[in-house]
């Protein structure tokens, strides 16, 4: 199985984990998407940058099939995920969110304590055949989102008890707990301080080693700082993508130069 | 951008000096409609305070009397030939009575009490003691031939007399009580012969006829309550939370299910009697079920407490953050279990007090009972097993109230006080256990 998905990647294309096609969203009337195409690469760090309103949500939602939920929402186009349309009649959007996971702007831990935060998605999925593998997946998890040191001496006490920057990298940590091989994060860091946002630019530094990353952001310095590749989104089109550096530093469209100058936005 | 706002704010036109230490007519105003407010408030609360201080003082005050009865004691010896005596009578319960009257005047005289009391007269104080004498002595046979102290109660307008409802110089001389059989009612009261008991009848019994208001007794009805409660509970919190939960997670959004949700509010506020009236046609008359049964009034008060429960899971539902429904889902979790694991536990104390509000309200629903039959004489007896207990006839508590306060005879009126009494004890309950179930499932968090 995993051998032909390899081959299968090898044939489509040489790196990219997520190829987008086409993509067209409406929300109603509303046209959010407008024919999108990008290809995001393995193990890289893609920022999605852009005045707010423009669509980064939205597209970064559909690749893990979150838009489902809203019953206005319309998705065309092509998405595939190492090759397999994830569009396709065959695949249950619940197997692909274990796949594809997700962080969003504002922290969300369950309201329960920090272990079962970690523990739910690998029990829900078995990743875990008893106690001591779940634990051992904990701790990994926790370790992985850099906030290990700071809760192992209270795993019981509530995760809705912690401070926002913890919070959100408890919501990272539950993240990858599940294994996942594509991370999707909505502006992780807009509701934290500056120490709490450099603990978590860190972090997804990391997490690129084994993910492939996708972070929305409003801050471009924080894109510049954290990501290799740039997507920038305008009014639901995307305009450009390309090299964080050569992005920043030598735009090919005026919207964008406009944007990274701040005369957008 | 925020550079230019921020110019902007640092240079501003010089505005007129004014002093923080004096109020501006502006703010003064506003200040004034503020206290104006605060003391509307505090006034609507007032009235509502002073109107249930009325309430409950009165429900109490008419209430207690139902809880205490009067009664005679007295030492009976029957013998074998007195009893073989009475049964062989025409009028079997009056020979009692008279066994009765003969024993209290031997009891009276070893006493030392002076008194030319006359038969009729302790016969009208002590009220129906024949059939309850009767009924012991064909229950316990062996007792015959042995002393034998009886507690008997007392005539119910003796009762009330002796309890301040009745004035002596209200009393119209009558077959059951003349005013001068008062003054021995006194001395008996004074020698400890009759006297103030709790009245164990009241919370025990069953109703009584309408000639014996002394017998009469809410137990019954009690139960009746229970089945019905029963019933409404294990079929409206099911159906009620499966029903709000597909509509709130799971359903689409289209014309069809936006014509259920304005029906179900539509529903809510259908008067009671009509669902009575519908019970009456579909379950009794089309479906052939019992008539009075706490069954038929289950189901209709559990059609009455459906819309109540769904608008109020509903509610707890919608105040669940939409962002752990994201987060569930964004680990991977179906739809069912982000349900199930996270909203549902999250929504609990408002589906609880929602649900307990809901049987509260069905609790002291009396009109729709009206119109299935659960009210008249049907609580004359315990439900003999469990399952009876669904089935024979019965009244419920606001329903044998009702019974009570439409009697001729004052004498009721008191029961159905003490009735109201009763069934608020039922209703403060439930809404206690509905405050610290939230309490408790709050608290985790
Ligand atoms: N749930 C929704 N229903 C209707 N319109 C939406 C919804 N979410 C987003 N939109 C619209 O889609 C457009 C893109 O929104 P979004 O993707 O959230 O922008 P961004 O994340 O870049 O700020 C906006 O015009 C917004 O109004
Ligand atoms: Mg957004």
């Amino acid at each position: 199985m995993d051998d032909l998905r390899l081959t299968e990647r090898d044939v489509t294309s040489q790196d990219a984990k997520i190829a987008a096609k086409n993509v067209q969203v409406y929300y109603g009337d509303t046209h959010a998407i407008k024919d999108v195409s990008v290809e995001i690469k393995d193990k890289t760090v893609t920022a999605f940058i852009g005045p707010s309103g423009c669509g980064k949500s939205t597209f970064l939602r559909c690749l893990n099939r979150m838009n489902d939920t809203i019953d206005i929402c319309r998705v065309e186009g092509d998405i595939r995920i190492d090759g397999e349309d994830i569009y396709d009649k065959r695949i249950d959007p619940v197997q692909l969110r274990a796949k594809v996971g997700m962080v969003f702007q504002k922290p969300n831990p369950f309201p329960k304590s920090i272990y079962d935060n970690i523990a739910y998605g690998p029990r829900i999925h078995g990743l875990a055949k008893n106690k001591a593998d779940l634990d051992v997946i904990v701790e990994k998890s926790l370790r992985r989102g850099a906030i290990w040191d700071e809760v192992k001496d209270r795993l019981n006490a509530p995760g809705t008890g912690l401070s926002g920057g913890q919070q959100q990298r408890l919501c990272i940590a539950r993240a990858i707990a599940t294994e996942p091989e594509v991370l999707l994060m909505d502006e992780p860091c807009s509701a934290l301080d500056p120490i709490a946002t450099a603990q978590v630019e860190e972090l997804i530094d990391e997490l690129r080693e084994n993910y492939s990353v996708v972070i929305v952001t409003h801050s471009m310095q924080q894109a510049a700082r954290v990501s290799q590749k740039t997507a920038f989104f305008h009014l639901g089109n995307l305009v450009e993508y390309g090299e964080t550096g050569q992005i920043f530093t030598n735009p090919s469209d005026p919207r964008t130069e406009s944007y990274i100058t701040g005369r957008i936005g | 951008m925020t550079d230019a706002s921020m110019d902007a704010a640092g240079a501003p036109d010089a505005p007129k000096k004014s002093s923080l230490m004096k109020t501006d007519e502006h703010t003064k105003k506003r200040n004034r409609s503020e206290t104006w407010f605060r003391a509307y408030g505090l006034a609507a609360i007032a009235t509502g305070l002073f109107f249930l201080i009325v309430l409950a003082v009165s429900i109490v005050s008419n209430g207690l009397p139902a809880f205490t009865h009067t009664v005679v004691d007295v030492e009976i010896n029957m013998t074998q030939d007195q009893y073989d005596d009475a049964e062989s009578q025409l009028l079997k319960t009056s020979a009692y009575e008279k066994v009765f009257i003969a024993a209290m005047g031997a009891q009276l005289a070893a006493g030392g009490l002076e008194l030319e009391v006359d038969k009729k007269v302790l016969q009208r104080i002590a009220g129906k003691t024949g059939s309850i004498l009767r009924e012991f002595y064909k229950e316990n046979p062996d007792k015959i031939g042995t002393p034998v102290s009886f507690t008997l109660p007392a005539a119910s307008r003796v009762d009330q007399y002796l309890n301040g409802a009745l004035k002596r110089e209200d009393v119209q001389d009558s077959r059951f009580l003349e005013r001068a059989d008062l003054d021995i009612v006194d001395q008996l009261h004074e020698a400890g012969i009759i006297k103030s008991a709790f009245n164990w009848t009241f919370i025990q019994g069953t109703d009584s006829g309408v000639d014996n208001p002394g017998g009469a007794g809410i137990g019954a009805s009690v139960i009746g309550s229970f089945f019905m409660m029963l019933v409404v509970l294990f079929l409206s919190l099911p159906i009620g939370v499966a029903a709000s939960i597909y509509l709130e997670e799971f359903a689409p959004q289209n014309r069809f299910t936006d014509l259920i949700e304005v029906n179900i509010s539509n529903l809510a506020a259908v008067p009671s009697i009509v669902f009575g009236i519908l019970g009456l046609a579909v379950f009794i008359q089309f479906m052939h079920l019992p008539q009075s049964a706490p069954l038929v009034g289950g189901l209709v008060l559990t059609l009455m407490t459906l819309p109540t429960i769904i608008i109020s899971t509903r509610a707890s539902l919608k105040a669940v953050p939409p962002s752990i429904r994201d987060a569930a889902l964004g680990v991977g979790a179906s739809k069912m279990q982000s349900v199930f694991h996270h909203v549902l536990p999250l929504a609990m104390p408002g589906i609880l007090t929602g649900t307990i509000i809901g049987l509260a309200q069905a609790l002291g629903e009396t009109a729709p009972l009206l119109l299935i039959g659960m009210v008249g004489f049907v609580a004359r007896g315990y439900p003999d097993g469990f399952v009876n207990g669904f089935i024979e006839p019965n009244s419920a508590m606001p329903a044998q109230i009702y019974t009570w306060a439409a009697r001729a005879d004052v004498s009721f009126y008191d029961k159905a006080w003490g009735g109201i009494i009763i069934l608020l004890v039922f209703l403060l309950t439930m809404n206690t256990i509905a405050i610290i179930l939230r309490r408790r499932f709050e608290r985790r968090w």
